[in-house]
């Protein structure tokens, strides 16, 4: 992404490099910042961003896009079958931030942010329930929404709603 | 003596109908219908609802029923008032089974009668799955009116004697009948909504 | 074998509850403070009975998810030693409504009935913070009518009234003031009847929707907004006088629940409970939305982070929503009550049978559905419970694709461990009663 610079055109420019911060992309969404952090600098990340000054992690959810993989990232960034979603909030700074974390199918793992911010615990929790997706370092890693001994992760896209069909129900089948 | 033995079985319908029991039995099902006290069982927004009914502006208490007992022993009626999860369920069925006879159910807003707009995996899609249920009450939530229809509705059933004791035989009533797994068996696995 | 079938299968998996002599360095610093960590079939085997007698007697006990006080189907699992409380399990999931899900087959007019129904306590908060992350996505934010922006602020700070209003109610219920129960829902069903006649419905309205709200305000609603705050300002000075002064309630709320400002801040508790200790957030004046700073009102911030803190807290939230109401009553401007985008507002009812295209306009919207720009976003306001967040991320469909509410209660109800160490059984239902969790928002 190169920024428009109103220098003349015959002195050499080099191409500007991407935004970034603490060694991840940064995109905006909607007039809202969002990082890109890969798995491996995850915990790192969001440790420098509590040093910033984003206390509190306000939310922690996971998307599946497993119907949606030709979707817009930014460059350097390969989409991944799953995807972390993390806002931090700096209430000092007044200042909200996302970061996007890329987690593949196969090896749905990633570490757990309880020993930053301890609030995560449920969060994290709530996501291992929903998409199976576990967090290391966790300390209670089971089922919260669901009985426990649930077998699938509902709010995967391969997971069927569980509709059971009625006179005149909508066929949802037709809206996606 | 049979008549006593009678009773112990069936209830009001195994007594010898005559003159004079038909008047012992009518005090009875006047008796039981005014006073009826609700097992709070208040799950989601219709509990807030029902709250509502008992409070001061639509008042409970006349029709004698503002004493919600916490413990289903003491109770009568149970209004299940909101949607039931698949983790509820077998609380629900618990509570329904540790209240004494006689008992009813009233089944308050569309999720607890059929499954309401949450035509999903995760929502028991009427209640009467697990519980007999007496008298639905639709509305999501009902407002504080049509609760207290129902529960006139159910007053009215009781009093006219139509609902009599059900039968152990025929698991309640409903012909639903449970079966508890022991404790640390191999779970069951639940495979709803699984491809 | 993948890292989640490891967790399932293996036995070491098993969160089993050791004997604090076994504990580790490194989990007794992760339980500092209260954290029950054992999995439910664990606690089933244990039935209650202490393992190794050699111990101190302590019991697992279990707390709902049926039981009068816990609001709604909560289940603690207590260790006591005696009466005390020492560690505690809050054990959620028994109202899960499998909202999220459901939402994605729900078209974003239709959002606003799922989404309204997690906190049923306060739903036009719930609708606010939906329809605003649709706007945000349909990149309409910037355009709705001033009218609409005014009448979303009417009803959310009397949303918030009656939302307190229930708070002191059930309060009041639990520490023994029952009296309290009848007067808090007497002064709900004034604004429940005020919405009645402005949004046709008491509760799970469906009124605030993308591009506005859903109708415009009735005729004579400045004189029914005055009747109720006439009405409701001396009652809330009785109530101030029966329950702030009272021995019995001071005694009952005064140090119990304590949190302190890291702690909430490190859990993410918004709301009364991150202002009980001292700690000045508020959405509404922080990080504002809407035409809240053109708007006059106070942020009430405890000292102590105790439960007599958080109750004083609401208290006085219902008094700066009555000032903040009688503002709007007098700023309210006429205009739209909806944005006037054809793509995304229905046409009024009169010109479909004038027009084919306002047929067809609405014919689409309410089947189809309009369809949203590719993108994701989160956007919170400060609801009565603390921050209400949702998270849409978008295909470019009618649907939203994933649909996320980040529910105040979920995060809230991670401080009750904490809150409750060394208190007895009867401070357990007063601190959950302060906490104040909606289950709807937090099972979603």
């Amino acid at each position: 992404m190169s920024d428009a610079s109103a220098i003349a055109p015959d002195e050499a420019v080099p191409a500007s490099e991407p935004p970034s911060m603490h060694g991840s992309p940064l995109t905006e969404s909607c007039g809202q910042t969002v990082l890109h952090p890969t798995r491996e600098q995850y915990v790192g990340v969001v440790r420098a961003l509590l040093d910033e000054g984003y206390e509190m992690c306000v939310d922690l959810t996971a998307t599946d896009y497993l119907l949606m993989p030709e979707r817009a990232m930014p460059e350097g960034v390969a989409g991944a079958r799953f995807e972390i979603v993390v806002n931090l909030l700096s209430l000092s700074a007044r200042q909200r931030i996302r970061l996007r974390v890329q987690v593949p199918a196969d090896d749905a793992s990633i570490d757990s942010l309880f020993d930053l911010h301890p609030g995560t615990e449920a969060m994290e929790r709530e996501v291992f329930d929903m998409f199976g997706i576990a967090f290391t370092n966790h300390p209670d890693l089971t089922r919260i929404l669901m009985p426990e001994d649930w077998e699938g992760y509902p709010l995967r896209k391969d997971y069927e709603t569980g509709t059971i069909p009625v006179q005149f129900s909508t066929d949802f089948a037709a809206r996606t | 003596m049979s008549l006593i033995r009678n009773i112990q079985d069936d209830g009001l319908g195994g007594i010898q109908h005559n003159a004079i029991t038909a008047k012992i039995e009518d005090l009875v099902k006047w008796s039981r219908s005014r006073s009826s006290w609700p097992a709070s069982f208040g799950l989601a927004c219709c509990a807030i609802e029902m709250m509502a009914t008992g409070a001061a502006h639509y008042d409970l208490s006349r029709f004698g029923m503002e004493v919600f007992r916490a413990s289903p022993r003491q109770a009568d009626i149970m209004i299940v008032a909101g949607r039931v999860s698949q983790k509820m369920a077998p609380v629900l069925r618990q509570v329904y089974d540790q209240m004494m006879e006689p008992k009813w159910v009233i089944s308050m807003g569309v999720c607890a009668s059929t499954g309401g707009m949450f035509n999903n995996y995760a929502i028991v899609q009427g209640v009467d799955q697990v519980v007999p249920v007496d008298v639905y009450a639709p509305g999501c939530p009902p407002t504080p009116e049509t609760l207290i229809h129902a529960i006139e509705t159910l007053h009215q059933l009781i009093e006219d004697g139509h609902l009599m004791k059900r039968r152990a035989e025929s698991g309640a009533g409903a012909n639903v009948h449970v079966q508890e797994i022991a404790a640390g068996a191999e779970s069951i696995p639940v495979l709803i909504g699984t491809r | 074998m993948s890292i989640v079938d490891t967790i399932q299968a293996g036995d070491d998996a098993q969160q089993g509850l050791k004997p604090r002599s076994e504990l580790t360095a490194r989990e007794l610093m992760r339980e500092v403070g209260s954290v029950l960590r054992m999995s439910e079939a664990e606690a089933a085997q244990l039935g209650g009975v202490p393992v190794d007698p050699a111990e101190d007697q302590t019991m697992i006990i279990n707390m709902g998810p049926q039981h009068p006080s816990t609001h709604g189907v909560l289940r603690l699992m207590l260790e006591l030693r005696g009466e005390e409380v020492l560690r505690c399990k809050p054990v959620i999931g028994y109202l899960h409504t499998g909202m999220e899900k459901t939402g994605e087959n729900l078209t974003y007019m239709q959002g606003g009935t799922n989404v309204t129904r997690m906190d049923y306590v306060s739903p036009l908060n719930n609708e606010l913070v939906f329809s605003m992350a649709t706007e945000k996505l349909l990149g309409i934010d910037g355009d709705i009518p001033e009218r609409a922006v005014w009448m979303r602020m009417l009803l959310s700070e009397l949303n918030r009234m009656s939302s307190h209003l229930l708070f002191l109610a059930t309060n009041g219920m639990d520490i023994g003031a029952v009296s309290m129960m009848i007067y808090g829902w007497r002064e709900r069903e004034e604004v429940l009847r005020f919405f009645q006649k402005v949004t046709g419905l008491r509760m799970n309205h469906n009124f605030i929707r993308p591009g506005g709200v859903a109708a415009d305000l009735p005729a004579g609603w400045r004189d029914d907004v005055l009747q109720l705050l006439d009405l409701i300002t001396p009652r809330l000075e009785e109530y101030d006088t029966l329950m702030t002064g009272q021995p019995i309630w001071r005694e009952r709320l005064q140090g119990v629940g304590v949190i302190t400002a890291q702690e909430a801040i490190a859990l993410g508790a918004t709301g009364p409970i991150l202002r009980s200790t001292g700690t000045a957030w508020d959405l509404r004046r922080d990080m504002p939305y809407l035409h809240y700073p053109e708007l006059e009102f106070d942020v009430i911030v405890g000292s102590y982070g105790d439960a007599f803190d958080r109750y004083a807290i609401r208290l006085n939230e219902v008094r700066e929503s009555m000032k903040i109401v009688r503002q709007i009553l007098d700023r309210m401007p006429t205009g739209d009550y909806r944005i006037q985008d054809k793509k995304v507002t229905p046409p009024p009812r009169a010109r479909i049978d004038e027009s084919m295209e306002a047929l067809i306009h609405h014919f689409k919207i309410f089947t189809e559905g309009f369809k949203v720009p590719e993108g994701e976003v989160y956007v919170a306001i400060e609801s009565p419970r603390g921050e209400i967040g949702c998270y849409i991320a978008s295909d470019g469909s009618a649907t939203p694709y994933r649909l996320h509410v980040r529910a105040p209660s979920f995060v809230n109800i991670q401080c009750m461990p904490h809150m409750l160490r060394g208190g007895f059984i009867a401070d357990a239902v007063a601190v959950i009663s302060s906490v104040d969790p909606v289950l709807g928002e937090v099972d979603r």
